[in-house]
């Protein structure tokens, strides 16, 4: 019963969304404000229908109802109740229906949030993003529905991938979608710009804030995903551009573009055309990843397993919505276009070249994903394009963006000179570059130039923030006040950047410095690696919810001194399927200690890997700072100040 | 003038995308092509999995096209092409040659014995040598060669009757062709 | 997110992995120590075709094995890297590179992102300049005022109810 609540939840939910869209952009267009007007309630209606859905199949996944297909696919009942509910979204349909919830939620809120903003502009947003919903509502409802029953029930259900048994699930999807449904939001806002033929002076205004809290969790969903496959899969690695892990990267780059962008057409009425442009892409990219995860073109751990019928339908829509936007980007742009005026050295190149860059790559990225489509497609057999193109290819696309970095904060608007920047400059850089090659060629051996590089221009882009601050400091009195009296955006950046900065520094040692050993140890034996001695202490077995396992105890040494215990485990499931590697990790500021067991060999032997990954964990930090910043940012008083702004622009119109 | 180039570039770009995505859409990414379409047959010798004190090598093969397929007992889906394969050896449409890959002589021989033996010689390829050299990389997997020993046409995943007469049959016919 | 075993020899050689024992796995010793250094760099190049998303080195796979074994025997053989790269090509393709060769056919791959971003730059660079030689500074006076009007204008349209107010 409460299944097919679910089903009739979903099709309410579709009937809600298309009140939601059509209406609306008619009445918007023929100016007839009821029509508009169905866009709040539809919007608010689609999110309850959409919410009853989804604890639908949460309560059938929590109740052990095998007799719906989806449920019996991922979930038996050994799993603990905490897998079940996060088994909702462990597949394909369940994502699906938590793709939709939230992207119900970002439409329930800007229906709630958009009070200031013109009437028939609001109603095309929604619109908009009803349209999205009803695509992917008939996906689901036509090819992937999860209440989909399976009669007779079965018994029990397969189990839920072990891989998955892990609060990475809990955690990462949520947080991941929350980002690329979020990116839908300026697509929406741009979508309804263009046709309502202005970009009213407040759009970027509103526009900034909703991009800047779907990056910051689309930043903070990857940063989880990768220190998910980190401790999870067990090889130590932790980015791997596999293709799924692209298409969440893809939409990033160019969601940081159009921060970048909005702030120039913020501040100085420029770079419209191209603010416009690049929120159509990120979200269309955002969608090329649902397309890449879930249609079977592409080879990936992370792919749902599909048929390529499931693939011509998202691809339809794909190419509506992409080709949709771009053909109305090309008929309306034209009374939108304005490209203020600005010298060559000025922050506007700087942001510019800067949006260039992250751009191009992304392009680059997306060329090296599909290269080897391209490739076959040709005829000419099958290739691979792996980690060793895309690490290069980034590392030389990036260095020139992290130069810019540096002197971004410093820059002045509109012109700037260049023999002016650079006195005020040199030493920022002077010392960046010093203090970067000294700890590079100090610290760590063997000694490497690169690694000196990339430390000087990770300082760099942190020296640059510094040196902004110092600017704003100069020739004030009392400190306090000025700090204070900082838009909070402001910080936002100076945070985001340093989380640029030590994102940089973790990946340049983590990647240039890691050692790894692969040795066949018995019980008592003890492996040297680097200053680390890893002597493996003890063997047990272990019973879980729904696992056996083996654990061994690792004890790890400096010198004399004992530094880390760690259990890493080998586990067989009761619900079948290959045995799970649990890795042992000791997580500290300057380096990670890891051990993931490999097979049993003898005895009391195994063969396991040893790792030894110094600075690794800067790589998340960094990441989680840029995501601060930018919810940072997007706490900047200025956006809510709407109301007042208005009243004081009233005023002095009718004084002038 | 500028901005209608690059704008227009950018929605090319984006038509090839699709397309390129729809063709993708109709293949299989996990198939890998061979590189040996067109090269001969590597150099090997093997035991014969009936009689171990009894090579095989390239040249005994030499004269005639043939299917190569290789199979093993542990091979679930090998089984369910075989019927096929003894069909079309009773048939005698082509001499059929088998390649036991990483099996052992008891295992294989009995399942022959249980599902029948389409077989004119079946090399015995304990260690996989030979796999290698092919690119073998799973079971079963089928290579059309012609009568100089080079390799045709390579058929990864078991021969259905579909694969059968669109895609094999034909080739082999070509290939028997005199003149070829 | 299952994994995607299509591969029904996947599904073989992992049962087959479980029954065989795992002398293969067992520590390699090397005759020098860049050699070890060299395979670690090799095997970490070359995909495997059974578990698709994983590198020789990484993967359980018994043709992975296989592949791990051949590329030590061949550098201990005294074979270059070079070789044992084009060796793995020739059998497999080059599906089993993760490093795509540079060829003919890979050109492009390789040097479009150089050239366009090169070229992009460039021409952007001009644009600007060449704008900039164009529009006089004081037309941009005027513009900001036309602006402002528009958006006074649009802000009336948006509240019909409002009286205008005096400019």
């Amino acid at each position: 019963m409460i299944v097919e609540l679910g089903h009739l939840a979903l099709i309410l939910a579709f009937c809600a969304a298309l009140v939601q869209a059509v209406p609306p952009l008619i009445g918007a267009h023929t100016n007839r404000p009821q029509w508009m007007a169905l866009a709040f309630p539809a919007a608010r209606w689609q999110f309850v229908f959409l919410l009853t859905a989804f604890a639908c199949l949460a309560w059938a996944f929590l109740q052990k109802d095998f007799s719906v297909l989806y449920v019996a696919k991922n979930a038996n009942s050994s799993l603990p109740w905490y897998y079940r509910l996060s088994a909702v979204w462990g597949a394909h349909e369940g994502s699906l229906l938590l793709w939709a919830l939230i992207l119900g939620g970002w439409t329930l809120a800007v229906s709630f949030l958009s009070r200031s903003l013109p009437f028939s502009f609001t109603a095309r947003v929604l619109a908009v993003l009803g349209l999205i919903s009803m695509g992917f509502l008939m996906f689901m409802l036509f090819t992937s529905n999860p209440f989909e029953r399976l009669l007779p029930g079965a018994p029990d259900g397969q189990d839920l991938n072990p891989l998955l048994q892990d609060i990475g699930l809990i955690i990462h999807p949520p947080i991941l979608y929350m980002g690329y449904v979020g990116l839908s939001v300026p697509f929406a806002f741009a979508i309804a710009g263009l046709l309502e033929g202005r970009l009213f002076s407040a759009w970027t205004r509103w526009t900034r804030p909703w991009t800047l809290v779907a990056w910051s969790f689309l930043t903070t969903g990857i940063a989880l995903g990768s220190w998910w496959a980190y401790y999870e899969l067990g090889w130590g690695g932790w980015w791997f551009w596999d293709p799924v892990e692209n298409a969440s990267f893809m939409p990033w780059l160019l969601t940081t573009a159009l921060l970048h962008s909005l702030a120039v057409t913020e501040q100085r009425q420029a770079f419209q055309a191209w603010t416009l442009l690049l929120s159509i892409f990120a979200f269309s990219l955002s969608l090329l990843g649902t397309f890449l995860v879930r249609s079977g073109v592409l080879v990936s751990v992370h792919a749902f397993a599909n048929d390529p019928a499931r693939g011509i339908f998202i691809l339809c829509f794909l190419a509506a919505v992409i080709g949709g936007a771009l053909l109305l980007f090309a008929w309306r742009a034209g009374k939108v276009l304005s490209i203020g005026r600005f010298e060559v050295v000025s922050r506007e190149t700087a942001l510019l070249f800067n949006n260039i860059f992250l751009v191009f790559a992304a392009a680059m990225v997306l060329f090296g994903t599909i290269y080897p489509i391209i490739h076959v497609a040709m005829g000419m057999g099958s290739m691979s394009v792996g980690r060793p193109y895309f690490d290069l290819m980034f590392t030389v696309l990036m260095t020139p963006l992290l130069l810019l970095l540096g002197f971004g904060p410093v820059l002045r608007w509109k012109e700037d000179s260049l023999k002016q920047l650079l006195l005020r400059l040199y030493k920022t850089i002077a010392i960046a570059v010093v203090l970067g090659t000294a700890f590079a060629l100090l610290a760590f051996a063997p000694r490497s130039l690169g690694v000196a590089l990339s430390l000087s221009l990770a300082l760099w882009v942190i020296g640059g923030s510094i040196y902004s601050i110092k600017t704003r400091l100069r020739n004030r009195r009392d400190l306090k006040s000025v700090l204070l009296s900082q838009p909070r955006s402001y910080y936002g950046m100076l945070l985001a950047h340093l989380g640029v900065g030590i994102f940089v520094i973790g990946v340049s040692v983590a990647v240039v410095y890691e050692q790894h050993e692969d040795v066949r140890l018995d019980v008592g034996e003890s492996q040297q690696l680097g200053p680390y001695r890893f002597m493996f202490s003890d063997l047990e077995e272990l019973h879980g919810p729904n696992y056996e396992a083996q654990r061994a105890t690792i004890d790890i040494y400096k010198g004399e001194r004992q530094v880390a215990r760690l259990f890493p485990e080998k586990r067989s499931y009761d619900g079948g399927g290959n045995p799970m590697t649990e890795a042992g990790i000791d997580g500290g500021l300057i380096r990670d200690l890891y051990v993931s067991l490999g097979e049993p060999v003898g005895d009391n032997a195994w063969l396991m890997r040893l790792h030894y990954k110094p600075f690794i964990r800067w790589v998340w930090f960094g990441a989680l700072l840029m995501a601060l910043g930018g919810v940072i940012s997007a706490l900047d008083r200025r956006y809510r100040r709407t109301v007042e702004a208005k009243a004081t622009v009233k005023g002095r119109a009718h004084v002038a | 003038m500028w901005r209608k180039v690059l704008f227009t570039v950018i929605f090319l770009c984006f038509l090839a995308l699709m397309a390129l995505f729809g063709y993708a859409l109709k293949r299989d990414p996990s198939l890998v092509t061979s590189p040996l379409i067109g090269k001969p047959v590597p150099d090997f010798s093997l035991p014969l999995l009936s009689d171990p004190n009894r090579t095989i090598g390239k040249p005994d093969l030499l004269g005639t096209p043939y299917l190569l397929n290789v199979w093993a007992s542990w091979c679930a889906a090998c089984r369910t092409e075989h019927p096929l394969l003894v069909q079309l050896a009773r048939q005698n449409l082509v001499p059929i040659h088998g390649l036991n890959y990483r099996d052992t002589r008891e295992d294989a021989q009995s399942w022959l014995e249980r599902y029948g033996n389409p077989y004119d010689v079946v090399a015995f390829d304990e260690k996989g040598a030979l796999g290698l050299d092919l690119g073998v990389y799973g079971a079963p997997e089928t290579f059309l060669v012609d009568r100089n020993n080079v390799i045709v046409y390579k058929q990864v995943g078991p021969i259905t009757e579909k694969v059968w007469v669109d895609v094999l049959y034909p080739k082999l016919v070509e290939l028997q062709k005199p003149g070829q | 997110m299952t994994r995607k075993f299509t591969k029904w020899p996947v599904l073989m050689v992992l049962l087959l992995l479980g029954s065989a024992g795992a002398q293969d796995h067992a520590v390699l010793e090397f005759s020098h120590p860049e050699y070890k250094e060299r395979y670690n760099n090799l095997i970490n190049q070359l995909r495997c075709l059974v578990c698709q998303n994983q590198t020789i080195a990484d993967s359980h796979a018994e043709l992975a094995l296989d592949l791990r074994k051949r590329v030590y025997e061949m550098i201990e053989q005294g074979a270059s890297d070079r070789d044992v790269i084009d060796f793995m090509a020739q059998r497999y393709g080059d599906f089993v590179l993760y490093n795509p060769p540079l060829k003919p056919s890979t050109m492009l791959l390789w040097f479009a992102p150089f050239i366009a971003i090169g070229v992009g730059s460039v021409a952007l660079l001009l644009y600007i300049v060449r704008r900039n030689r164009q529009t006089a500074p004081a037309a941009e006076v005027s513009e900001s005022i036309r602006r402002r009007v528009e958006e006074l204008r649009g802000r009336q349209q948006a509240r019909p109810s409002k009286q205008g107010s005096k400019q």
